[in-house]
């Protein structure tokens, strides 16, 4: 292959010193410069431990009790470990994994103690699933991030040992209906698991995205039960109590659980997460040029598999089928997509997603009159992004006042 | 400690030979793996500090109104304010609709216990004593003119108490399908 850097290099030059008499002219040669620049010193060595480069700079949300994934700064499905959610009631404890320990009693014949290093021995399983707090909804103001609207849930790769092998090992009995997960933060957080669950898809795991699990989602390991609030997969799992009734804690009881009807009925145990989905791009706080766009978002339902999402440009009047990108994998974040040709003045880009069991996503309206104006988890409502005139792009707040 | 540790071997070594007789007696035993290691009376113990809506699991203590005072102005009025009222965290007084308190919400008097018992004050969790929290907890129910003021919290009369909100609350009926619920 020829090489001729040297003319390269003058060329560059030359654009450069042209460059400074116009503006305009500015990026590009910019580019340019940059693109011969990096070549003329060796960049830096195979290192220990990548990171992310200096221009790139996505962050969570965080407030005193939980920080928000960027979803508008993601791609694909998969969330980077820590840029996963975190939600807890008592802080993030430092867990000593050589000091872990997993007891799991009450109605089995063997209560027994596992290491880490026991459970790592089980038959191990891997399983991409979102996980999403049920308190996943802020309505805000019209400039609000993606992030700021439903930045409570993620998706992981998660390894473990299926709870059910577990349960084999220290014979857990037929007549335990529900099993206690209690964890080893300062919250001591309990919650009281059907066995139904521990028996269909409940998971102990360990690694997040093939690594170790991060501190803040449960080092050195966590219950997970795919497709449920994300509060009952507890996290630093240090107790399993297999009882045959419910525990009653407070986090099933005065929280986690909601007000519905108009006659002071309280929803307990409402475990799984309904059908969502919510465009990441466009939205505030991007500005759009006339011309050709992608509309991007996510979907997803903790009750199977994602079997559409509809995509609308004209605030509702009319939808169109977006394309899910392979694989829809059950009870995951699936991501989809629909270009649109913004021609300018108003438009209102909105998202609706449809599982298998034939539920479709509900717009504010139809939750509240299901529920009454006093729920307050679970609300999975349809959301929009408005475009003005000039392009700018709001959140749809207007839709979630009523 | 070297006591405990004893105690652990020999209790393993009677679960193993068990196990292993077991074994060629059913089948189906085979197909564990013998990971982990037997719990101890005294390890699950350690551990087990749950309290059911039957009181199960209570200890014993007991505190009235008058010393839950003493605990809640030392270690909770800083947040929740010095009457309940609520502050920095919530309310844990009020009966009204849209305000979820003890007396508008909970249904068990003992979740009160343990949740007080396993994750409050928010700075010194697990710090109280049996004593402390059997007060605090007539304190907060006398607030709520759920009991008098002189009525005696311990294992017997907690359970028994019955909350306003008991009878609210009803199971999930979302079943996925086009019904919005």
């Amino acid at each position: 292959m020829p090489k001729n850097p040297r003319p390269t290099s003058r060329l560059s030059r030359r654009e450069l010193i042209a460059g400074t008499v116009g503006a305009v002219a500015t990026a590009p040669l910019a580019a340019q410069q940059q693109a011969v620049e990096t070549t003329r010193r060796p960049g830096r060595g195979p290192n220990g431990l990548d990171q992310r480069s200096p221009f790139v700079t996505p962050r969570r949300d965080p407030s005193p009790t939980s920080s928000r994934t960027p979803l508008q700064d993601l791609q694909g499905t998969i969330t980077p470990a820590d840029l996963h959610f975190e939600r807890h009631h008592g802080g993030v404890p430092e867990i000593d994994p050589d000091r872990y320990e997993l007891l799991v009693h009450g109605m089995v014949d063997r209560p027994t103690i596992f290491t880490l290093a026991d459970l790592k021995r089980f038959p191990a399983v891997s399983r991409i699933c979102f996980l999403e707090c049920s308190g996943n909804l802020r309505r805000g103001s019209a400039e609000t991030l993606p992030q700021m609207v439903c930045g409570l849930t993620s998706q992981t790769e998660w390894t473990g040992v299926m709870l059910s092998t577990v349960l084999h090992e220290v014979g857990a009995h037929e007549g335990a209906t529900w099993f206690l997960a209690e964890g080893q933060d300062a919250a001591v957080m309990t919650r009281s698991v059907p066995m139904d669950k521990a028996y269909d898809d409940a998971m102990i795991v360990y690694a997040q995205n093939g690594d170790a699990l991060m501190p803040g989602n449960g080092y050195p390991a966590r219950l997970l039960l795919p497709g449920w609030e994300g509060n009952a997969s507890v996290k630093w799992l240090r107790r399993i109590e297999l009882s045959d009734r419910p525990f009653m804690t407070r986090e099933e009881t005065s929280r986690y659980s909601e007000p519905v009807g108009e006659e002071g009925q309280i929803r307990q145990f409402s475990f799984v997460m309904d059908a969502r989905s919510i465009i990441t791009e466009p939205a505030y706080p991007t500005t759009l040029e006339p011309g050709w766009h992608e509309i991007r978002g996510l979907a997803w339902s903790g009750r199977g598999l994602i079997t559409r999402v509809e995509v609308s440009v004209d605030g509702g009047a009319s939808w169109a089928d977006a394309e899910l990108q392979a694989p829809v994998l059950p009870k995951a974040h699936v991501r989809f997509r629909h270009s649109w040709r913004w021609k300018g003045g108003p438009a209102e880009i909105m998202s609706r997603a449809t599982d298998e069991t034939g539920y479709v996503q509900p717009t504010w309206e139809a939750l509240r009159a299901a529920r009454g104006p006093r729920t307050r988890y679970h609300q999975n409502p349809v959301t929009s992004w408005t475009v003005g005139d000039d392009g700018r792009v709001l959140f749809g707040v207007e839709r979630l006042r009523s | 400690m070297r006591a405990v540790r004893s105690t652990v071997i020999g209790l393993s070594t009677v679960w193993l030979l068990a196990t292993a007789a077991g074994a060629a007696a059913q089948p189906a035993e085979s197909a564990r793996f013998g990971f982990g290691r037997p719990a101890t009376e005294t390890e699950i113990a350690a551990l087990d500090i749950d309290v059911g809506a039957d009181g199960a699991g209570l200890p014993a203590g007991r505190g009235q109104a008058t010393d839950g005072a003493l605990v809640w102005a030392r270690s909770c009025a800083v947040c929740h304010g010095a009457s309940g009222e609520g502050g920095t965290a919530g309310p844990v007084v009020g009966r009204g609709h849209g305000r979820p308190t003890v007396g508008s919400y909970w249904p068990y008097a003992t979740t009160l216990w343990d949740y007080i018992n396993r994750a409050m004050p928010r700075n010194r969790p697990g710090t109280l004593s049996a004593d402390d929290v059997y007060g605090l907890v007539a304190w907060i129910l006398a607030k709520n003119e759920i009991v008098g003021d002189t009525d005696v919290m311990d294992a017997e009369t907690l359970p028994a108490v019955v909350m306003p909100a008991r009878d609210q609350f009803v199971p999930d009926d979302r079943r996925g399908g086009p019904e919005v619920r």
